[in-house]
């Protein structure tokens, strides 16, 4: 049997690796996808004071603190049986919004945009945000850097910092915003309102515009007919902060929608002993393997999951472009993973409305930010949406308020199942007969990027390639050949 | 005239420190002109063969972040080590274990048991991952994770530290700046052994809250009271690390409300900073007899943890019994 | 019968901290008038019981010692006034902190002892000493090569 070893994966938060086994014909057999690390965030929580976890758990990753300080926010509001006020939840989301479009925006230009703005067969080299920036224009750099920098100062001012916020506590925040930063807050927002509509014209011209991608994107390589997930409010429509986790089947139907604090009731993760991450699934349906299908437990969560979850979006402006979107692709729900690129964008669009929604509330410089929380702490989770999926954070505390038991469900850990099976099926297509040709390294990365798996950004002088080193071993272990590429 | 090669790489991170990297905005550019940026995996595709070739030392400066959890993170450290010439310890998981380092409390096996038996883990058989495991088409291996975490410098030789979780932009900003003037010969790199990026003092300095004479009568969590926002928080009860902290950060938590966690690491001069915390804690708490001090003291609830929060992995203890016995 | 080497008992490791002014005189009191007390104790003298800074216990403990003895003057005759109440209240922070890394109660101590309870002094000594016997060897090995290169390599068929 022949193995082909991919090691290092890239633009993973932490390392991740793949092995790809052949038959003596030299057909995809198999293909494994391996997390090699574990931090041991449930274990060594335990023994912390409740109220640091939205400041321990920002450590689960550095690109998407806010995701998970969030999390823990609500989870620590549920310990205490506390209902911040108002202005603090608002606050909360406008700071939510906010990171939504710097993550949204940096995957997009600097990871996934690349492929459809220069072209899967471009030379390598140009492949990346440069390529992007030459092909577009100087001006498309400085507006990704511009509305980066916005996204992060509203982190920094609701929020405390840049990276690993620190005001939330249970009960609500430890600090608001004058009327002064509400005025910079609203101001840095309509340019994020321009840029996310910049960014959907600049997809629509360039990718949807040119019948190569559009095949690409529709083709069957990247599709796969899966269960998604994705937070909605209560008329059904998505939202990043609060609300229910609706879950819908391959057909679109509605399989359940459930209260965060229900989670276990619906969901389970399955485990292999060759890597360190553990597969969620739907526990209703049952986990039959690594396979498609209403009859698989496996399911997505993403922007496409998101909107192929709800009813719609929000506001008016990405609601017009979810329209647009279904439309275009054939209705709901979308399969085609390539197409969660569009998704994001529309994404980035309803969350830069959100963010003047938010900015714009005669509430949000309240002095009003916290309640002192009057019950005894006990158990709670919380659930947002995480750029790249639903994210769970349930917490046990002794009467002291000192956390005795954590169970986490990350974000990309959701779709480490689809993450697998989008690889498997793009190698099953394209090695045969034991031919590996840099195709097959452009369009496996392809498979992967699409779903932004948790490290989202990058720099500006990014090249277009995840570093991927493709070594074919003989059957008998000896080096046949080598494949790499890097620009 | 070839331009000097630059590295940045993750071991066990979170991705922080990269992102506060790009924080620098255009500033990423100047390093871009005057550096090859030759390894940095978040970004760009050399893999650990192109840095295997490299000579000894041909990569000029090299920013490693992370911390030591498992053996390829290990290899790695000692490779870059060998293939750099100015290895900087970048952020706090590489100066003192950071977050991570808390793993340190508990033993290796508690740690995987627990992740792989939580609420929701379907794993009837009780599996733990192994590193080798045969499956029916041949041999799959992933790292092997060390007992407990351990920080850089208990696994090679470096040459400055750069701490904070992460480092502040500003402050990676300034160390560029002086990183280029010296390879310009405009400016003189500080001693080896130098923690660079950061302030000499405590984050109590720049703090811009009002102090008095502090004497504690009872701790406070910080949701359980209305903190006054000009007043020192130690001073109102709530546990804050500021007076054993290394400035740099501009104390930017206690300037939004939030008590300091330490993240900038022992301050100058501090040889155990948890030690450092023991003292400067007990030093204010005010009462001379025995019962009552123990409960004021009980409303630390984690004093272990509030002293220790980045720095278990770099103290002097390291690690608690527990994780020792493996 | 002489004892072999798997039989011999334990013998503590102690590193003591006793103050200039009380403690310390009380040593030699009980030395000067040829009082016997264990000699697992190795003294090491401050000024102050106030001058003891926790990092001098946490190294004492990572450097091999099996338990740790802080001595000063009385509650209200410290020399320097009410420095010993800072040792007592560094003390039972110390205890809690070094619980949660495994540390039992039993090997942190604290003493008043004045310049004459030398008879007092000896007496508190051997039965620290005693009941640090009885919880045994510490061995703070996080050092120690075995745990720095231990690694697990198992190969299990599918």
């Amino acid at each position: 049997m022949q193995q082909i070893t991919i090691d290092p994966i890239t633009r993973l938060e932490g390392h991740g690796k793949i092995e790809i086994f052949l038959n003596d014909e030299g057909n995809v057999v198999n293909t494994y996808f391996q997390i090699p690390e574990l931090r041991g965030f449930e274990r060594f929580c335990i023994g912390r004071p409740v109220e640091e976890m939205p400041l321990l758990t920002n450590r689960i990753c550095g690109v998407c603190p806010e995701a998970h300080h969030m999390a823990a926010a609500k989870a620590v509001d549920a310990v205490y049986h506390v209902d911040p006020p108002a202005p603090a939840k608002k606050l909360r989301e406008l700071l939510y919004s906010a990171f939504y479009c710097t993550d949204h925006t940096t995957h997009f230009y600097a990871l996934g945009g690349p492929d459809f703005i220069m072209g899967p067969d471009a030379p390598v080299a140009e492949r990346n945000i440069l390529g992007v920036i030459h092909k577009v224009g100087l001006e498309v750099g400085g507006k990704v850097i511009q509305m980066r920098k916005y996204g992060h100062s509203v982190v920094e001012i609701i929020g405390g910092r840049k990276v690993h916020p620190c005001t939330s506590i249970p009960g609500g925040l430890t600090k608001g915003i004058t009327e002064e930063q509400r005025k910079q807050i609203e101001e840095m927002g309509r340019f994020a309102i321009e840029f996310a509509q910049f960014s959907l014209k600049a997809f629509n011209d360039i990718v949807l515009g040119n019948k190569q991608y559009v095949d690409l994107i529709l083709g069957d390589i990247y599709t796969h007919h899966t269960y998604y997930m994705g937070l909605v409010d209560e008329n059904n429509k998505v939202n990043f902060y609060n609300g229910k986790v609706r879950v819908v089947d391959p057909d679109g139907k509605e399989l359940v929608k459930y209260e965060p604090k229900d989670y276990a009731d619906h969901i389970a993760e399955h485990v292999e002993p060759w890597t360190y991450l553990k597969f969620p699934y739907l526990k209703k349906v049952g986990w039959k393997g690594l396979v498609d299908g209403k009859d698989s437990g496996i399911y997505m969560a993403t922007p496409l999951s998101r909107l192929n979850a709800s009813d719609g979006m929000a506001t008016p402006l990405a609601q017009a472009e979810y329209e647009k979107f279904y439309k275009t692709l054939g209705g709901k729900p979308v399969h085609q993973r390539l197409a969660i690129h569009w998704a994001r964008l529309i994404e980035l669009l309803y969350a830069a409305e959100r963010w003047i929604e938010l900015a714009t509330d005669p509430e949000i410089t309240s002095p009003n930010f916290h309640t002192i929380p009057t019950e005894k702490p006990t158990e709670g989770v919380g659930i947002v949406e995480a750029p790249r999926g639903t994210l769970t954070h349930h917490y046990w505390t002794d009467e002291r308020g000192v956390v005795t038991k954590v169970n986490l469900i990350v974000g990309t850990t959701n779709n480490y199942a689809p993450i697998t099976m989008s690889i498997k099926k793009a190698a099953d297509s394209l090695i045969k007969n034991g031919k590996v040709n840099e195709g097959l390294l452009n369009m496996v990365e392809m498979a992967f990027r699409a779903y932004d798996p948790c490290f989202g950004c990058a720099t500006h002088s990014l090249p277009g390639q995840m570093p991927l080193e493709v070594t074919i071993h003989g059957a008998d272990g000896g080096k046949v050949d080598v494949l790499k590429q890097y620009c | 005239m070839s331009k000097p090669k630059f590295a940045m790489y993750w071991a066990a991170s979170c991705g922080g420190c990269e992102i506060s990297v790009l924080n620098i905005h255009e500033k990423i550019l100047e390093v871009d002109a005057a550096f090859d940026v030759v390894f940095w995996p978040v970004a760009m595709d050399a893999k650990y063969k192109d840095v295997e070739a490299m000579q000894d030392g041909e990569i000029t400066l090299c920013l490693f972040n992370g911390g030591m959890r498992n053996d390829e993170n290990e290899h790695i450290a000692k490779l870059l080590r060998q293939k750099s010439k100015i290895l900087v310890a970048f952020g706090s998981c590489a100066c003192e274990g950071c977050i991570p380092g808390l793993a340190n409390f508990s033993s290796l096996g508690e740690m995987v048991d627990t992740a792989f038996t939580t609420l929701t883990t379907d794993n009837p058989t009780n599996l733990r991952p192994q590193p080798s495991y045969t499956v029916p088409e041949g041999v799959l291996h992933i790292p092997t994770l060390n007992p407990f975490v351990k920080t850089l410098d208990q696994v090679v030789d470096v040459d400055y530290y750069m701490p904070g979780c992460p480092p502040e932009p500003h402050q990676i900003a300034a160390v560029v700046d002086l990183v280029i003037a010296a390879l310009n010969g405009k400016a003189e790199l500080p001693p080896k052994g130098a923690t660079i990026g950061a302030g000499n003092s405590t984050v109590c300095e720049e703090c811009p809250r009002k102090r008095n004479v502090k004497s504690i009568k009872v701790f406070n969590r910080i949701q359980m009271i209305q903190a006054d926002p000009e007043l020192c928080l130690l001073e109102q009860g709530i546990p804050c690390n500021g007076p054993a902290t290394r400035s740099g950060c501009n104390a930017r938590c206690p300037i939004a409300g939030a008590q300091c966690i330490g993240c900038y690491g022992p301050a100058e001069g501090v040889v155990d900073y948890g030690a450092r915390l023991v003292s400067a804690f007990a030093s204010v708490i005010d009462s001379e007899k025995p019962d009552e001090i123990d409960k004021i003291l009980d409303g630390l609830v984690d004093p272990a943890g509030q002293f220790y929060r980045f720095n278990l992995a770099g103290s002097l203890l390291r690690a608690s019994k527990a994780a020792q016995k493996g | 019968m002489t004892d072999t080497p798997e039989t011999k008992p334990f013998e503590p490791v102690i590193i003591g901290f006793t103050c200039n002014w009380c403690s310390y005189r009380a040593a030699d009191m009980a030395g000067t008038a040829r009082m016997k007390y264990a000699p697992n104790v190795r003294l090491i003298r401050l000024m102050c019981s106030g001058r003891l800074d926790p990092t001098f216990v946490f190294k004492a403990f990572a450097g091999g010692a099996d338990a740790v003895l802080i001595s000063g003057c009385h509650p209200g005759d410290c020399h320097y006034a009410t420095q010993n109440y800072k040792a007592m209240r560094r003390f039972y922070l110390m205890k809690r902190v070094l619980a949660q890394l495994g540390i039992e109660s039993g090997r942190l101590k604290l003493l008043w002892a004045s310049a004459a309870e030398g008879a007092i002094f000896a007496k508190e000594i051997n039965s620290f000493v005693e009941q640090v016997r009885a919880l045994g060897p510490l061995h703070w090995n996080t050092n120690s090569p075995e745990i720095l290169d231990k690694t697990v390599k198992e190969e299990v068929i599918a």
